[in-house]
């Protein structure tokens, strides 16, 4: 079984990595490069714990074979914070608890991370409508949106 | 070391006190790990030399394993070991132990990891592969040959109670009940609790209200699936990494299973991406160590989100007969239920838990609940959030609910009117110790929410919840680095931010900033027993426990300080982090810090270390009183939440956002749980919605902002008045939304999930139009 | 399995062609990932057409725009002068699954995965959009409605695929809309979904529509009697009962998991009136 030979950027830095056709972006995320921050919680993109950024696009990496990225930038969360810096959105979901478990706080962030580089001032509506594609079961929503808003906000000054 | 069965008194003395750290929203110790991604859950971990483990399940509901041929299995190139019934000896009758909240049955267990004689539900485990890879483990799979007998199957549990029925166990016998020699049964056991006469109270009555309720197995739906990493090497030794909700719990079970001694095994609980109660038992691991024994390589194996659903524990679905009889000036006079509960395919239904909660909120005279645990061709339940609780009073909030409305009383008041206090008799024994219902019922009352009048169409509905909350088996330790930096050691798995409120309550008692505290959750062999995280215990046991530890390592830092100052310890006080002489010595003594002490262990006699282990009693029950509006779309039966608030009682709340968390998570669990969650069957028995497509969750835009409030009755066997919160948010909801929708309707639901069809169709019949039948 | 990804339709033509077993085509791969995942499906071949600039580009054509078939649902979304032309068309595309899966979630996808509930095709259905196919035999343009002819199947022959998807001009006075039913506010399939698509002449009376549902049938449905209840006359009340009354007359849907027979029928003739209303709304606007 032949496997494919892959060439990428992830997190900014310079990639390769040998594929089986029918592994997942995700799958060799976690398994081979041992990128763990990007979960696996459906296979099937209804629970976007495995979102990363590809060419700046929001997708779940469950839903893309790890054969089709070469040449495109993925951004993960283990490339959220800069150097020692955490990402203003990490530091504020820290302050606003807006994590018990925490196993869907990396979707979220890059979720959420997505929807800032976009639009600087998203209404509740719309934050809970940008997000509506990663499950969180502990937390209720709640304190995620209140994080995000006040994020926005703070980066907006 | 300190008696175990003493609660140390600590700083804290519940309410009013202000404190450095408890009470206040620190960030929490383990929180960079988790918004960067480095934090380790069950199925991050990378060994050498890893085998990947699958499991061949069951497509049947029911059916005789005749036998199970895994030749070509083995022989496949990749292939390192495989294992069926074959490999797991039995295990005797009667090996009964409790865990958590519910009772284990080891024959049972051994049976629910891998199949036995029969298969007993749709993706019941029949056989296990290791394999250097995924993709030829699962074409092993495909190899093994099973010849199965089909047999009928039934998943509902008043026909599983009928004569006739398929019976699952054949040599079930029912607790609780008198039985025919030679008759076989799906009913596992009849319960009963209560006091008085219902007979007499419902002569009493003015109104008597009778209703019949169904509800569906709805599962915890924790976003990380199980995933585990077991080592067995060749010595017998092993060593077991997995996501669960209490690692030594997980060990015993193991151990067990395995025919190995305890200390063997070393087992480390990863993070947890949720629980639930769904984590409190073992499915993979046993499975993982077998196949690990036989390859002495590692095994790793997770399940899919389809695995999930389809072969671990959801919460019974179940059904509900409940009568409330009431005064016209809203005292209650009788109130009695029959709860029916299906156990999935083998006893443990938490129907005893369900009866006693089921009027816990109100202070009756007559009072009787009957439960019946009932096997069902279904997978195994597993506790699920104040597991029982939620069913019952579901059915029983929403008969008070209405009986308030058939007397012309504001629901609230009605509540209050017949609230439980200390003292009370509750309606299942025992008499209620300092408790905050009450409270909780005031504050739901006075607040904005339910003072602000509802848009046209919109319905307001309210419930109260109970839950008892648990102590347990629980060890902590304290060691002080030389620096005067403590590690706080722990065995109690964090679901939710309980390093931080330890770590808080640490800080607290030693009085040394909190940013001097690290907490670690270790394995098995480095501290005492910890029993698992459920019950809402760890705050309130683990608080005892580690406020325990803290007293124990002052003990120690005073000795040291008294000996220095050549003193008696009696004239040494600690506060504020540092150790005083007392009684009028000398400035001579300066007092000495955590720091210096800690600097000068190794002359005054060595390492420093305070420990304490528990059998924590007096778990402070924690009352509940939700508020929720909805409106309805009234031409698609489609349901909105549009604002819904929390009040309950945390006794204290030692980290205020984790607790507001947990209020929050609750009541959204639950707002799924009225309005979309269940399981789906086809006429093979057989789940239709094995995934997050079709087995409907709420998704961040189906909810609003939830509103807490947090109330504090102390709980007075806690050094600083804790109760465990964790549990009781999910008991409303659904009685709540319930009710606001006969509010906003005029229409009395019966059973969940009140999804759109089922509203839309009951619309239509109270207008009088039949034509869409549903 | 394989996987390729060709450059030019040709190589992808070949390729499909030339394959033994069962090849796929992949665009964004939200459909086929999940089938592949969940072992519905054991292709010996994944032809990527995303490399292909016809599929991938958009592009004015005659007043209208043609889609590349692998063009996802964000892109759309993101192209202002599509969004306004026909805004029925991109909110059907928009309402596909969550944002991560509009990142990859293609037209051409899911026309050609055949759900009968897919979302995008009665929206394409009512805005009269034809296919761009390209095959061994060469190229065809078929109107969007007669691609699919059951659940999983479509007209496609060996080696055939959809490259892409001309949105037509629209005359003034016109407007679309395309509605849904689920029973959350998102990440279903829908349970019902109706796109109507009308024009007014000017007198204000309706001079051309389109009606379409879908999720009822084992494919979506364009509704001829549900159009001539509007066509011709003012859309008033009663010609709105009149169509929804000609939607609900068509579904033949099935019980299962996301809904019942009569749920749905019923739904469809709530969200027929209500789609009407809006692109009458938009009609009297534009």
């Amino acid at each position: 079984m032949a496997k494919y030979h892959i060439t990428t950027r992830i997190n900014g830095d310079d990639v390769e990595f040998l594929c089986a056709p029918e592994q997942t972006l995700l799958d060799v995320l976690r398994d081979d490069l041992r990128l763990t921050g990007s979960k696996e919680g459906c296979a099937s993109g209804d629970c976007g714990a495995c979102s990363v950024m590809i060419d700046g696009r929001l997708v779940c990496s469950c839903l893309v074979l790890a054969a089709e990225v070469g040449g495109q930038e993925i951004e993960t969360i283990e490339g959220m914070a800069e150097g020692d810096r955490l990402h203003p959105l990490q530091q504020k979901f820290l302050d606003f608890a807006a994590l018990q478990c925490g196993v869907c706080t990396p979707g979220f962030l890059i979720a959420a991370k997505a929807l800032l580089d976009r639009n600087s001032n998203p209404s509740e509506t719309e934050v809970r409508y940008w997000l509506a594609g990663n499950l969180c079961r502990c937390t209720g929503y709640d304190k995620i949106v209140r994080a995000v808003l006040d994020t926005a906000a703070d980066m907006r000054d | 070391m300190t008696d175990s069965n003493k609660t140390p008194s600590g700083n804290g003395t519940g309410n009013g006190k202000e404190y450095k750290w408890v009470g206040t929203r620190a960030v929490r110790p383990d929180g960079v790990d988790k918004v960067t991604g480095r934090a380790k859950f069950g199925a991050d971990l990378h060994l050498p030399n890893m085998l990947v483990g699958k499991v061949l399940r069951s497509p049947h509901a029911h059916a005789h394993i005749r036998s199970i041929d895994t030749s070509a299995a083995e022989a496949l190139s990749g292939v390192k070991a495989v294992v069926t019934r074959d490999d797991f000896s039995d295990q005797p009758k009667g090996a009964v132990q409790p865990a958590g909240e519910m009772t284990i049955n080891y024959r049972d267990m051994v049976r629910n990891v891998m199949a036995r004689e029969k298969a007993l539900y749709e993706g019941h485990a029949i056989a296990a592969v290791a394999a250097v890879d995924a993709r030829i483990a699962a074409k092993a799979l495909s190899l093994i040959k099973v010849d199965f007998e089909v047999l009928p199957h039934v998943i509902d549990p008043v026909a599983a109670m009928e004569s006739g029925a398929p019976i699952i166990q054949e040599d079930l016998m029912t607790e609780g009940m008198e039985q025919s020699p030679g008759a076989m049964t799906n009913i596992a056991k009849r319960v009963e609790f209560g006091h008085g006469d219902v007979a007499v109270g419902f002569a009493e009555a003015d109104v008597v209200i009778e209703r019949e309720f169904t509800t569906q197995p709805v599962h915890q739906g924790y976003i990380e699936p199980h995933a585990c990493v077991a080592s067995m090497t060749e010595d017998g030794q092993g060593e077991l990494w997995l996501s669960t909700q209490g690692h030594y719990v997980a060990r015993g079970h193991c151990a067990t299973l395995l025919g190995l001694d305890v200390s063997k095994l070393r087992v480390q609980a990863s993070e947890i991406g949720g629980g639930f109660g769904g984590k409190t038992v073992v499915y993979l691991e046993p499975l993982a160590l077998a196949l690990s024994r036989k390859a002495c390589q590692p095994v790793k194996m997770t399940m899919t989100r389809e695995e999930v659903f389809r072969a671990t524990g959801p919460t019974s679905g179940a059904h509900l007969w409940v009568k409330v009889g009431a005064t016209n000036d809203g005292r209650i006079t009788a109130a009695d239920a029959v709860l029916k509960y299906q156990a999935g395919a083998f006893p443990g239904s938490p129907v005893a838990q369900g009866a006693q909660c089921a009027f816990a909120p109100y202070e009756l005279n007559h009072v009787r609940t009957v439960g019946y645990d009932i096997l069902v061709n279904r997978a195994k339940v597993a506790a699920y959030r104040a597991p029982g609780a939620p069913i019952a009073e579901y059915a029983t909030e929403s008969v008070m609910d209405e009986i308030a409305g058939v007397i012309g009383m504001d629901p609230l008041a009605f509540r209050l009117k017949n609230a439980p206090k200390q003292g009370s008799q509750s309606s299942y024994g025992p008499k209620f110790p300092v408790i905050g219902c009450i409270e909780t019922l005031e504050a739901a009352r006075d607040h904005d929410h339910y003072q602000t009048p509802l848009k046209p169409g919109q319905g307001r509905g309210v419930a109260t919840g109970y839950w008892f909350n648990i102590g347990g088996q629980t060890s902590a330790t304290l060691n002080l680095s030389e620096d005067g930096s403590v590690a706080l050691v722990l065995g109690t798995v964090d679901v939710g931010g309980t390093r931080a409120s330890l770590s808080m309550m640490a800080a607290e008692e030693l009085g040394i900033d909190l940013d001097k505290v690290r907490p670690m959750i270790v394995d098995t062999s480095a501290l005492g027993y910890n029993m698992l995280t459920g019950g809402s215990r760890v705050t309130f046991a683990g608080g005892i426990a580690v406020v325990g530890a803290a007293q124990d390592l002052i003990g120690t830092l005073k000795d040291r300080a008294a000996k220095f100052w050549d003193i008696s310890v009696d004239d040494v006080e600690w506060a504020e982090g540092e150790a005083r002489a007392t009684n009028g010595y000398t400035d001579n003594m300066q007092p000495l810090s955590l720091q210096e002490i800690a600097k000068d262990m190794a002359k005054t006699g060595g390492p420093i270390v305070g420990a304490h282990s528990i059998n924590a009693q007096g778990a402070g029950p924690s009352f509940g009183t939700h508020v929720v509006d909805v409106d309805v779309d009234r031409e698609t039966g489609r349901v909105w939440v549009t604002r819904y608030t929390v009040v309950q009682d945390a006794g204290k709340a030692i980290h205020p956002s984790y607790v507001e968390g947990q209020y929050q998570g609750g009541a959204v669990q639950g707002i799924g749980w009225a309005l979309n969650e269940e399981y789906i069957y086809d006429d093979k028995g057989r789940l239709e919605n094995a995934g997050f497509l079709d087995y409907r969750v709420p998704v961040c835009s189906d909810v609003p902002m939830i509103d807490t409030v947090i109330v504090e009755v102390a709980n007075p066997t806690h050094p600083y008045g804790v109760r465990g919160v964790g549990e009781t948010p999910i008991v409303p909801p659904m009685a709540a939304i319930s009710n606001a929708l006969a509010n906003a309707l005029g229409i009395r639901f019966t059973a969940l999930p009140m999804s759109p069809p089922k509203v839309l169709a009951a619309i239509k019949a109270a207008n009088g139009d039949v034509t869409t039948a549903n | 399995m394989r996987y390729e990804a060709p450059q030019t339709v040709d190589q992808a033509i070949s390729l499909l062609a030339g394959a033994d077993g069962d090849p796929r085509v992949l665009a964004g791969g939200t459909d086929l990932l999940v089938q592949l995942r969940a072992g519905f499906i054991d292709p010996e071949l994944i032809v990527d057409i995303k490399q292909i600039d016809e599929t991938t580009a958009i592009t004015a054509e005659d007043g209208g725009f043609r889609v590349g078939a692998a063009v996802s649902g964000a892109r759309l979304k993101e192209h202002e002068t599509l969004s306004l032309l026909w805004p029925g068309v991109v909110e059907a595309a928009d309402l596909i699954g969550s944002t991560q899966i509009q990142g990859r979630a293609s037209m051409g996808g899911n026309l050609c995965n055949a759900s009968p509930a897919a979302d995008t095709v009665p929206a394409l259905m009512v805005a009269g959009a034809t296919c761009a196919l390209a095959g061994p035999g060469g190229r065809r343009e078929v109107p969007v409605e007669e691609i699919c002819t059951g659940p999983g199947q479509t007209i496609l022959t060996d080696g055939e695929f959809v490259v892409s998807i001309l949105l037509p001009a629209r005359g003034s006075r016109s407007g679309d809309a395309y509605l849904r039913f689920i029973p959350r506010t998102e990440m279903d399939i829908a349970v019902v979904g109706v796109g109507v698509s009308l024009s007014l002449g000017p007198d204000g009376q309706c001079s051309a529509a389109r009606v379409a549902v879908g999720a009822v049938a084992p494919t979506a449905l364009l509704v001829p009697a549900a159009a001539e209840a509007l066509i011709g006359g003012t859309v008033d009340d009663a010609a709105i009962d009149a169509m929804a009354a000609a939607v609900r007359a068509v579904c033949r849907p099935i019980d299962d998991k996301r809904g019942t027979v009569a749920y749905r029928i019923e739904v469809a003739g709530v969200l027929a009136r209500r789609a009407c209303r809006i692109a009458l709304d938009r009609a009297g606007s534009a």
